[in-house]
């Protein structure tokens, strides 16, 4: 038995900056960081989009599984959704 | 009749770094007509943008709020863009970067200033970079602190002929130096002001708001250089500057543009002080030009508002072509670009209603 499969759903802003990347994923990772890490290997620099280098989600992005916040420690579990979204700040 | 460079020359391309993207403002050969190109970047948040003389491509210094830094590349000289932020970053554990502020290039290789204050290089035209890690093992760095707009990098000035020698100016941690290739750095503000520590702290060896830095042409010791507390020159690469601020309507302001190829020749765009709103002197425009390396100055009014004018001009926000005569170009942080064919004797509005401008550069398109 692999690592759990996940689903991931990226904010249109991430999403355009990569063309071609679609806005929902579906991966296998253990934790938050390793799907991050999944889609990264598919679209090179999306990671330092959403992580900064403390290692930590940056502090404008929140991820959630389910219904909590997450970081990227965070464990998942087969059939998770993770979203990410972006804060309303920024303008 | 056209200059030969006019001749040689398809157009000139300005690329203006604002807070809403790149913008460019393709102009013909004689500079008498301009077109609006963007926002590029995704409308980030774009501190600086330049062009390499060399290849035509275009690079993009930026930080997103969101997205975090990234230096931004185009090869069809703004037609499509990438972007890349691999290696622009500090150690784990480290504060963050969150922006990178200034670029500068040379014989290749591409240099980005980031905030917090540091500089990165690049050898693959900003598709990943490396740490100066000297610069940030200065025994003074913790001792740094931010100006209003953070503790950033902002000016990098590449000795054109040697290629172990930088100078780097840090909002506010002054002018540093290195002449081994960035494994040492020294500081370089000998004799200029601190206006805003203690009397006995007036001159001390860092902590310096440098606003911007400017190598003379052809003369690579001589240094230029707009402070938060005066004007100055120095004629030994930075070890003892010269006060050149008499003659001058106010010793505050932030950017200052050398001319392409008399070292006499300096351009600035003094505001009305640091605490009286930072705007041009009596809400009237003027770039000041000295032609004999700082004695003398004169006010280039012609063309420019001279009633109701309530704007500042940032410190990258102006910038010279390499056509004869010397074009000049300057955007305001209301969004309105000015632009001289003439070394600034007369100048025109060639764009309004961008967002606020953080840099203004320039580059040639050959015919």
């Amino acid at each position: 038995m692999g690592p759990p499969r996940v689903v991931v759903t990226l904010p249109a802003a991430l999403v355009a900056l990569f063309p071609g990347c679609a806005g929902r994923h579906v991966v296998a990772a253990e934790t938050v960081a390793g799907a991050i890490a999944a889609l990264d290997r598919a679209w090179p620099g999306l990671r330092d989009r959403v992580c900064d280098s403390s290692p930590a989600v940056r502090r404008h992005i929140r991820v959630f599984v389910g219904s909590a916040i997450a970081g990227l420690e965070t464990p998942l579990t087969d059939g998770d959704e993770i979203v990410v979204l972006t804060a309303i700040s920024g303008g | 009749m056209p200059s030969r460079e006019e001749r040689m020359t398809d157009r000139v391309m300005v690329l203006l770094g604002t807070r809403k993207g790149v913008f460019i403002l393709d102009g013909d050969p004689g500079r008498s007509a301009w077109r609006l190109r963007g926002p590029f970047c995704n409308a980030w948040p774009i501190n600086h943008a330049i062009g390499d003389p060399a290849t035509g491509t275009i690079y993009a210094a930026g930080g997103n709020a969101w997205f975090g830094p990234a230096v931004w590349r185009s090869d069809d000289l703004g037609e499509t863009w990438t972007h890349s932020s691999e290696g622009l970053a500090y150690p784990a554990g480290e504060t963050p970067v969150t922006a990178a502020w200034s670029l500068a290039i040379r014989d290749g290789t591409l240099f980005a200033g980031v905030e917090p204050a540091g500089l990165f290089s690049s050898d693959d035209g900003g598709r990943s970079w490396a740490h100066v890690a000297g610069l940030r093992q200065h025994p003074s760095r913790p001792e740094w602190q931010p100006g209003a707009g953070g503790l950033i990098l902002h000016h990098v000035v590449p000795h054109p002929g040697d290629e172990d020698q930088i100078w780097v100016a840090i909002s506010a941690a002054g002018v540093f130096h290195t002449q081994d290739g960035g494994a040492s750095w020294a500081p370089r503000n000998s004799g200029t002001r601190c206006d805003f520590n203690p009397p006995e702290k007036r001159y001390p060896e860092f902590g310096q708001c440098v606003h911007a830095l400017a190598m003379a042409a052809g003369t690579p010791e001589r240094l230029y250089q707009q402070n938060h507390c005066g004007m100055y020159r120095t004629d030994d690469g930075g070890r003892a500057w010269h006060s050149i601020e008499t003659g001058l309507p106010s010793s505050f302001g932030f950017p200052a543009v050398a001319h392409p190829s008399d070292p006499e020749t300096l351009y600035l765009l003094p505001l009305n002080g640091d605490v009286s709103g930072r705007y041009v002197p009596e809400g009237k425009a003027a770039v000041w030009r000295t032609r004999d390396g700082g004695t003398q100055w004169e006010a280039l009014r012609a063309g420019l508002p001279q009633q109701n004018a309530f704007f500042g001009v940032l410190r990258q926000a102006m910038a010279t072509d390499t056509l004869t005569p010397t074009g000049l170009y300057f955007g305001t942080n209301t969004g309105t670009v000015y632009a001289s064919a003439d070394e600034g004797d007369t100048w025109t509005c060639v764009a309004e209603h961008l967002p606020a401008i953080s840099s203004v550069e320039t580059i040639l398109v050959s015919a």
